[in-house]
C-alpha cells in the first residue's frame, strides 16, 4: 500500500502533518471556488495570495533549517537565495510582457528602454523560455552558495564569522541589485507582470492555482527533507552539528557534508523566491536586505529549529501575526518581534515543537542556563571534543 | 631507537609549543606493530596532546612523525590520519549526544564515508548484527534505542569505545577510559583492551594504576612533554625519578 510506505517514511507525526497541510489547502480552495464572497466562512483572494505567500515563506524556513537546525550552520544570509530565485522568475514575468509594455518594445523590458539600452544583456538571453526561468531559480542561488560554502567550509569557517559573512554576502547583492547598470531594474526591481504561462497574473483563478502549487512544492520540499535528515546522510549531519572534530576523527570529511547541504538549501531557497514572486507581483533589492534573512531565521527558532514541522508553523505564525499587526498597529512590529525574540530564545529554546517534545527539556531552569540557551539558540556551541 | 620498519608509530624528537609554553618537549616514542602500551604521567604531561598530534589536530613544530614507517602524518589532516586507521577515545567521553546509542555506532562502523555513499546508504542485516555484537560487548544492548545524552558516564565511555571498535583501526589511542567506571567495569575495560591488543596496536592513557596493572604491558611515562621512564610497572614505579614527579618534588 503507498499509504503504508509514507508512513514508514514519515513516521506519524510527519504524515499527519501532511494529511492536515492538504486538507488545509483543499478546504481553502473549496471555500475560495464554492461560497459565495458574502459566506463568513469564504476566502477571499487577497487572502488566498496572503496564504500563498506564507506558504513560500514556510519553504524558505525549510532550507534554513537544514543548514542551521541539521547540520548547525547559521545563514543569515539565506534570503539572497530567495531573492535570486524570485529574480529568476521574475525575469521570465518581464519577458513574458512582450510588447505589451508602455514603451512597446518587443524584447526590451520597459526599464532597459528607458536606459536608453539597445539589446538585451547576455545574462537575460533564455529568460523568455519558462523551463529556463526555473532553472536558473535554482541552479543561480545554488551555484553562487556552492562558490561561497566552498571556500568558507574548506577554511573551516564556522560560528559567527560565517554568519556575518553570509549577511555580508546578501548586504553585497542587495547594493548591487540597486544598481541600474546591473540590469535588473535597480531600485524599482521587477514588476508590472501581466501573465504567467499565458494566464492572467492578476486573475482570481490564476492565483488560486499559484497557491496551490506552493502548497504541493511545500509538502514535497517537507517529504524529501524528512527522507534526507533521516538518511545516514541525515544523521551524520546531527553528528556534525553536535560534535564536528568528533565526526572529522571518524573520518568523514565534513566540509563535503556542509558543502552538499548548504547548495541543496540554497537552491531551495530559490524555489521558494521563484513561487513567491508571481503571487505578490513584484521583486526588488529590498528582498536582499540583510533584515529579511534574520526575519527568516527567527521563524525557524519560533516554530523549532531540527525538526521539519517547526519552521513550517513558525514561517506561518509569525508572518499571520505580522499580518495582522502591521494593518492594526503599524508601528509596533519591529517591537513585537524583538519581543518574541527573546520570549522564544529564554522560554521556548526549542521553539514551538519544543513544548510536544517534552522528553529531554531539563534546561530552562536557573539563569545560567536561560543565558547558555541564548548563546546556543544561534551558535550551537556545544562542540565539546577533546 | 628502534626500527623504523616495524613501527607502526614513530614519534622521534616531536616539539610542540603553546604560546611559548612547551608542553611537548623533544618527545620520541615508538610503538611496534601489535602492541599494547600504557602512558601514565601527571596532570598536565602533555599525554592528551600526544594523541593529538598523532591524529592531526595538533601539528608539531619540529620532529619526526611517521605511520608505518614511511607516512609522514604531519602532512595529513584529521579526515586522512583517520582513514589510515588511527582511530581515538577522547578523555572527556566524546559521543553524539542527540542520537541513539545505535546510531552512534552505526556512525562509527567501517563503512563509506562519502556523501553520496550515504544518501542512499540502507542497513543490511549483516550490518545490523554487527551493531546488535559491538553493543553485546560494550553492554548496551539494553540502551540501543536511548539517546546518548541520557547514558552515565561510565556507559558513555563504554559506547565510544564501541565506536572506536565499530570504526575497525589499526591503531587505537585511547585517553583515559576508566574515568567514571566502577572498579569492575575497569577490570573488564582492561581486559577488553588486551583482547584488541591481540591484532591492533593499542595506546592507552590512565591514571588508575590498578587498571595499568592490569594491563601489563610496557609502560611509559610521561613528564612536562617528554619521556621520563619506560618499561614494565614494576621497573617504573621504582624509578627514583618517576617518585619524584609524582610526590611533586
Ligand atoms: N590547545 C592548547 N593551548 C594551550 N595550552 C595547551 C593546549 N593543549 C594543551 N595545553 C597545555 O599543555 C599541557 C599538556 O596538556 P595535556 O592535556 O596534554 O596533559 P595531559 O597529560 O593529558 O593531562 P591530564 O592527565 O590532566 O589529562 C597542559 O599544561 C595544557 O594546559
Ligand atoms: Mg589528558
Amino acid at each position: 500500500m503507498i499509504s503504508d510506505k509514507f508512513y514508514k517514511y514519515l513516521g506519524i507525526s510527519g504524515s499527519s502533518f501532511l494529511c492536515i497541510m492538504g486538507g488545509a489547502i483543499l478546504i481553502i480552495v473549496a471555500s475560495n471556488t464554492l461560497l459565495n464572497s458574502d459566506h463568513p466562512l469564504h476566502v477571499s483572494s487577497y487572502v488566498v495570495t496572503l496564504l500563498g505567500k506564507y506558504l513560500c515563506y514556510a519553504i524558505l524556513a525549510i532550507s534554513i533549517d537544514l543548514v542551521w537546525g541539521y547540520c548547525g550552520v547559521l545563514s543569515l544570509g539565506h534570503g539572497a537565495f530567495f531573492a535570486l530565485g524570485g529574480y529568476a522568475m521574475g525575469m521570465h514575468l518581464m519577458r513574458e510582457i512582450g510588447p505589451r509594455g508602455v514603451y512597446g518594445n518587443p524584447v526590451l523590458p520597459d526599464f532597459m528602454v528607458f536606459l536608453n539600452w539597445k539589446e538585451l544583456p547576455w545574462y537575460w538571453y533564455g529568460f523568455d523560455m519558462f523551463w529556463f526561468a526555473i532553472l536558473m531559480a535554482v541552479v543561480a542561488p545554488a551555484l553562487l552558495a556552492y562558490i561561497f560554502g566552498w571556500l568558507a567550509f574548506r577554511s573551516r569557517v564556522t560560528g559567527v564569522y560565517l554568519s556575518i559573512m553570509t549577511q555580508a554576502l546578501t548586504f553585497a547583492l542587495l547594493l548591487a541589485f540597486y544598481r541600474n547598470d546591473m540590469g535588473f531594474g535597480g531600485n524599482n526591481g521587477l514588476t508590472d507582470f501581466k501573465d504567467v504561462l499565458g494566464f492572467n497574473i492578476q486573475e482570481n483563478r490564476t492565483r488560486l492555482v499559484l497557491f496551490v502549487i506552493s502548497g504541493l512544492v511545500l509538502m514535497i520540499t517537507f517529504m524529501f527533507s524528512k527522507i534526507l535528515v533521516d538518511s545516514k546522510y541525515g544523521k551524520a549531519l546531527i553528528a556534525i552539528r553536535d560534535s564536528e572534530s568528533r565526526v572529522r576523527f571518524l573520518g568523514y570529511r565534513v566540509e563535503h557534508y556542509k558543502l552538499f547541504i548548504w547548495t541543496l538549501s540554497a537552491g531551495l531557497a530559490g524555489i521558494a523566491g521563484a513561487l513567491y514572486v508571481p503571487q505578490v507581483g513584484i521583486i526588488n533589492p529590498s528582498e536582499f536586505s540583510p533584515a529579511n534573512s534574520i526575519e527568516a531565521v527567527l521563524w525557524v527558532a519560533v516554530g523549532g529549529r531540527g525538526t521539519l514541522i517547526g519552521p513550517v508553523l513558525g514561517a506561518i505564525l509569525v508572518n499571520g501575526s505580522k499580518t495582522i499587526l502591521t494593518s492594526a498597529f503599524p508601528e509596533v512590529w519591529l517591537f513585537t518581534l524583538g519581543a518574541i525574540f527573546i520570549f522564544v530564545t529564554i522560554f521556548l529554546p526549542k521553539g514551538i515543537m519544543g513544548l510536544f517534545n517534552r522528553s529531554n527539556r531539563k534546561s530552562n531552569a536557573s539563569g545560567i542556563s536561560k543565558i547558555a540557551g541564548l548563546r546556543k539558540i544561534f551558535i550551537f556551541d556545544g562542540k565539546k571534543d577533546g | 631507537m628502534a626500527d623504523r620498519k616495524d613501527t607502526v608509530l614513530y614519534l622521534d624528537n616531536i616539539s610542540v609549543s603553546f604560546d611559548g609554553f612547551k608542553a611537548i618537549n623533544h618527545l620520541s616514542l615508538y610503538i611496534t606493530r601489535g602492541e599494547l602500551r600504557a602512558i601514565i604521567g601527571p596532570n598536565g604531561a602533555g599525554k592528551t596532546t600526544m594523541m593529538d598530534i598523532i591524529t592531526g589536530k595538533t601539528k608539531p613544530d619540529t620532529g619526526t612523525l611517521l605511520f608505518n614507517g614511511n607516512i609522514d602524518l604531519k602532512k595529513l589532516d584529521e579526515v586522512s590520519i583517520a582513514e589510515l586507521g588511527i582511530g581515538r577515545k577522547f578523555q572527556k567521553p566524546t559521543i553524539f549526544e542527540n542520537q541513539t546509542v545505535y546510531d552512534n555506532i552505526l556512525l562509527s562502523l567501517d563503512n563509506p564515508r562519502g556523501v553520496i555513499a550515504n544518501l542512499g546508504y540502507v542497513t543490511t542485516k549483516s550490518t545490523s548484527d554487527k551493531i546488535d555484537e559491538l553493543l553485546e560487548i560494550i553492554r548496551l544492548t539494553k540502551y540501543k534505542n536511548l539517546e546518548g545524552s541520557n547514558l552515565s558516564h561510565g556507559q558513555k565511555q563504554w559506547l565510544e569505545i564501541g565506536m572506536l571498535l565499530a570504526q575497525d583501526p589499526d591503531v587505537l589511542l585511547v585517553d583515559e577510559p576508566a574515568a567514571g567506571m566502577t572498579d569492575a567495569e575497569t577490570a573488564d575495560t582492561a581486559k577488553l583492551l588486551i583482547n584488541i591488543a591481540k591484532t591492533k596496536s593499542v595506546i592507552v592513557v590512565e591514571h588508575d594504576m590498578e587498571f595499568i596493572r592490569a594491563l601489563n604491558s610496557k609502560v611509559t611515562v610521561l613528564h612536562e612533554g617528554a619521556v621520563l621512564a619506560e618499561g614494565s610497572l614494576d621497573q617504573v614505579s621504582k624509578n627514583q625519578e618517576v617518585i619524584d614527579v609524582y610526590l611533586g618534588r
